[in-house]
């Protein structure tokens, strides 16, 4: 899909904020209230707009820690990839999995209540997978979203 | 701190954050205007940070995804500052994490398809402050996103 200007500035505005109200935005833009309506539902159907996500403060949740593993594959061939796939989804503390080229295999962002709640979940739930080889952590400090290209 | 309440509300907010709120009244057991207090308190002492829509990148024509490891020039004291600070002028970058570990900085940057990502990658990204080494990984699928935090 191409966007416009308008599309853009809408774009920017609800990846601030995706709860303002059309009123909100139709101020901000200068635009009258079913444009907006209007854009949004067409920025959906397209796929553009793919879902909302709720930001949660980690801390206030007691989930102090995030750590990003990399993890390589032992016995490639042996593990089928669906059998390491399904058993690192259903563990509950691993939110994101990513299947990538390059130093490893598959790369999981992993929450916990802190250190040694992390040392359990990896001891007893991610070196247990099947066919984990090399292993690599990095702790998370901070993250932000850029925009992106629009 | 939050009581039960404010977790069943927060679970069921983030399964389905764009979920009405009588629905989510309904489902966590309470009344609606006792969620939209407790919602409202949650936003202002900053348990709920923001709701952000989530931008599909390649309904846009951006095919490529690539996971940048940087690590750092760590000698230069504002190696960290400088380097994020350019990094967020180049709007391929969708994300900046910094981690304590063996990589300083990860950049998730996309791109159109290879042939864009190989320009910005040596006219963008080599060209940012103090970088020691850079390791590319690319994605090939996600397995599973935003699964939410376990509350």
């Amino acid at each position: 899909m191409i966007l416009d200007e308008t599309d853009r500035a809408l774009l920017r505005l609800l990846q601030q904020d995706a709860d303002q109200s059309a009123a909100a935005l139709a101020k901000n833009l200068d635009m009258s209230q079913p444009a907006i309506w209007r854009r949004i539902k067409r920025l959906k159907e397209e796929g553009v707009i793919k879902g909302v996500a709720l930001n949660l403060n980690r801390e206030k949740l007691g989930l102090g820690v995030t750590v990003f593993l990399g993890i390589k594959l032992a016995t490639k061939g042996r593990v089928s990839l669906e059998d390491f796939e399904r058993a690192v989804k259903a563990i509950p503390e691993v939110q994101q999995i990513e299947h990538v080229l390059g130093l490893y295999d598959y790369r999981l962002r992993v929450v916990a209540r802190d250190i040694s709640d992390f040392e359990r979940v990896l001891r007893r739930r991610i070196m247990t997978l099947p066919g984990v080889g090399d292993l690599e952590a990095n702790v998370l400090l901070s993250e932000e979203k850029r925009p992106g290209p629009i | 701190m939050l009581d039960d309440l404010d977790r069943r509300i927060l679970r069921y907010l983030q399964a389905e954050p764009d979920m009405p709120l009588s629905d989510l009244a309904e489902r966590a057991a309470t009344t609606p205007s006792v969620a939209s207090r407790r919602l409202s308190r949650m936003r202002s002492d900053g348990t709920i940070v923001s709701k952000t829509v989530l931008i599909d990148w390649a309904a846009l024509g951006y095919e490529v995804e690539v996971s940048l490891r940087v690590t750092l020039d760590k000698t230069q004291p504002r190696a960290f500052d400088a380097f994020i600070d350019a990094a967020r002028d180049v709007p391929e970058v969708i994300e900046i994490q910094t981690f304590l570990g063996r990589v300083d900085v990860r950049l998730s940057v996309v791109a159109r398809d290879m042939a864009d990502y190989q320009q910005v990658y040596r006219d963008r990204i080599l060209t940012l402050p103090h970088i020691a080494e850079v390791e590319a990984l690319m994605h090939v699928a996600r397995i599973k996103t935003n699964a939410g935090v376990p509350i």
